[in-house]
């Protein structure tokens, strides 16, 4: 049997790989980097210092109104979508995994497409049922949260409905047969099952809120609206300071511990009750 | 088996579990599809002769297709027809590009990472927690005339004194690869990592070199890893607007279509133009939207089997 060099052809795969892996995380790193520069320049690094995040009375992060606004605003949309996307998505998941017939279907359907529209087609709908038919809905925040948890709900109900599924229903039917209503067996044997994919998905929800910009920036009503990441492109075209990079990178660490959080909770989790390599995939799927 | 995973201790009551969904449902519903059915409503509606504020017409006997008819006229040979040509190309090269990296960096970490693949894996998926105009942002700082990628050329004697962010479209492009290509790579690895080894190895014991086995068994296998990659990456980056303002300074030079439709609807009073621009995009990507939910439901299934 003919046996192929060893690593020969395998070594020029690992250059590009490990090129790819240098290329896609270098730049961040960059960014971060400028973000603790002392001087203005926001291209090249001159000597670290904390101006950009506290010191500097006027262009701070943290004294800045212009970009502690938005930081507030990011971080209020975020945790409020977690909060009402996740029952929503919950109830839906473990509905639509159980609930049979035509309508059922259809449901399905219709929880798949908001993740395949391209954000836009999304943005421009908000935007026009907003100013057409719920003129009723306050512009600004409100619309903004209304549209955030409309794209969010498909990450709960697919990252958990993929939990389900390796779950199996056998534990809820032991439940039931020791003498405990339907109710019961949801709340104390189901749902701390499914805790790990749950929050999971809060996590999920809180990277895609955190990071949106079309939807926000659509139903946005100016300044008072803006968010983070609205605020990068409206500022990184113009004369910025490092303060920008700054607010990026705190925006980065936000997500960041929320993404570790939810790896630990998910694998704590997982070591006492085993298994979940289905709602693992699922959750990294889904992420896409 | 099919219905054993999924079937619902007490399965009779199928009431409960829809009663479980409405709220989820009724949401989408308000705030989708209705939202959704409100472009229609704007693209085949009125226009307020004084105002130019759009007048919605809610019943379908009565929609008015003339506007999407001059529409289309204005994207086929008409004055939209540039903008639409660039978005094509700006997005057949950004996926080819992706194809060239991503296919390579899915295969090696999905087949030969042994070591390394959980340090990988992770440098993979890391982007998607990174926010996408942080990413940018970043490019942005790299790309200064003054910046270190013009340092970098500089000190290759490769030039090194061009502005990269005045409406480059070789910046647009490499910013979009660089956008999406995560979503790209993740895809294809999982179907990569799937592959079944018997079939390799089998091709291996007939004789065939690795290279004809790579030709032959692997390529044809990772088809449909490729086309689901390619269309995750390819639906984002029609309705992107945002990368090529903010890597050219705004230039027209690099617009594409989303840049078109944001100005209609947010700019100028130009709402059921806009409207129509993205029904006609939607049109354009119903295949590959419905191409992804079937393999999506298909992959759903065989998750609860």
């Amino acid at each position: 049997m003919r046996r192929h060099r060893p690593g020969r052809p395998a070594f020029g795969l690992a250059t590009i790989t490990w090129l790819y892996v240098l290329w896609s995380l270098v730049p961040v790193l960059v960014a971060m980097r400028i973000s603790f520069n002392s001087g203005k320049s926001r291209s090249a690094f001159q000597s670290p210092s904390l101006r950009w995040y506290v010191d500097d009375p006027l262009q701070s992060v943290w004294h800045d109104d212009t970009l502690r606004q938005p930081l507030k605003n990011t971080l209020k949309l975020a945790a409020l979508s977690m909060i009402f996307t996740t029952p929503i998505g919950v109830m839906m998941a473990i509905g639509l995994q159980r609930w049979r017939g035509r309508l059922s279907k259809a449901s399905n359907g219709l929880m798949l497409v908001p993740l395949v529209t391209p954000e836009i087609v999304m943005g421009v709908a908000l935007f026009l049922v907003f100013t057409q038919i719920y003129t009723g809905v306050p512009g600004g925040f409100s619309r903004q949260l209304l549209g955030h948890i409309t794209f969010s709900i498909s990450y709960v109900v697919v990252i958990v409905r993929g939990r389900l599924a390796a779950i199996g229903p056998q534990y809820e039917e032991a439940a039931r047969d020791l003498g405990a209503n339907r109710l019961q067996a949801m709340r104390l044997v189901l749902l701390p099952l499914l805790g790990p994919a749950i929050f999971a998905s809060v996590m999920v929800v809180f990277a895609g809120s955190v990071d949106d910009f079309v939807i926000s920036s659509f139903l946005s009503t100016g300044a008072a609206t803006e968010t983070v990441p609205m605020k990068i492109y409206s500022g990184g075209r113009a004369t910025a300071t490092p303060a920008l990079n700054a607010l990026a990178t705190i925006m980065l660490v936000f997500t960041l511990s929320a993404v570790a959080l939810a790896a630990l909770v998910m694998r704590s989790m997982r070591k006492r009750q085993g298994g979940g390599e289905d709602a693992r995939l699922g959750s990294l799927a889904a992420v896409g | 088996m099919a219905n054993a995973a999924g079937a619902a201790p007490g399965g009779h009551r199928n009431g409960f579990w829809g009663l479980l969904s409405l709220p989820g449902v009724a949401w989408l519903l308000a705030l989708f599809v209705v939202p959704f059915y409100a472009i229609g409503a704007v693209a085949f509606g009125r226009v307020d002769p004084i105002l130019r504020t759009p007048d919605p017409v809610w019943s379908p006997f009565s929609w008015d297709f003339s506007a999407m008819n001059k529409v289309i006229g204005r994207v086929f040979g008409g004055d939209l027809g540039g903008v639409v040509v660039r978005t094509l190309s700006f997005v057949g090269t950004s996926l080819a590009l992706c194809c060239l990296i991503g296919y390579p960096v899915a295969y090696y970490v999905a087949r030969h990472a042994s070591r390394w693949r959980g340090v990988l894996l992770a440098a993979l998926v890391l982007p998607f927690w990174i926010s996408y105009l942080m990413r940018m942002l970043a490019w942005v700082n790299l790309l200064q005339v003054d910046g270190y990628f013009n340092r970098l050329l500089g000190w290759l004697h490769l030039g090194g004194s061009r502005n990269w962010l005045d409406g480059d479209w070789s910046t647009v492009v490499i910013g979009l690869v660089y956008g999406y290509i995560p979503f790209f790579i993740l895809p294809l690895y999982a179907s990569l990592e799937r592959l079944d080894k018997g079939l390799l190895e089998a091709g291996r014991d007939l004789g065939a070199s690795p290279a004809r086995v790579f030709r032959r068994v692997t390529l044809p296998l990772s088809v449909p890893g490729l086309l689901s990659a390619s269309v995750i990456t390819v639906l984002p980056m029609f309705g992107d607007y945002y990368t090529n303002t903010f890597l050219s300074s705004g230039s027209p030079r690099t617009e594409m279509i989303g840049n078109q439709i944001e100005r209609d609807l947010r700019g100028s009073s130009q709402a059921q133009t806009g409207a129509s621009l993205v029904l006609i995009l939607s049109a354009m990507l119903l295949v590959m939207m419905t191409y992804y939910l079937v393999v999506t439901v298909r992959a759903q299934r065989s998750v609860a089997t």
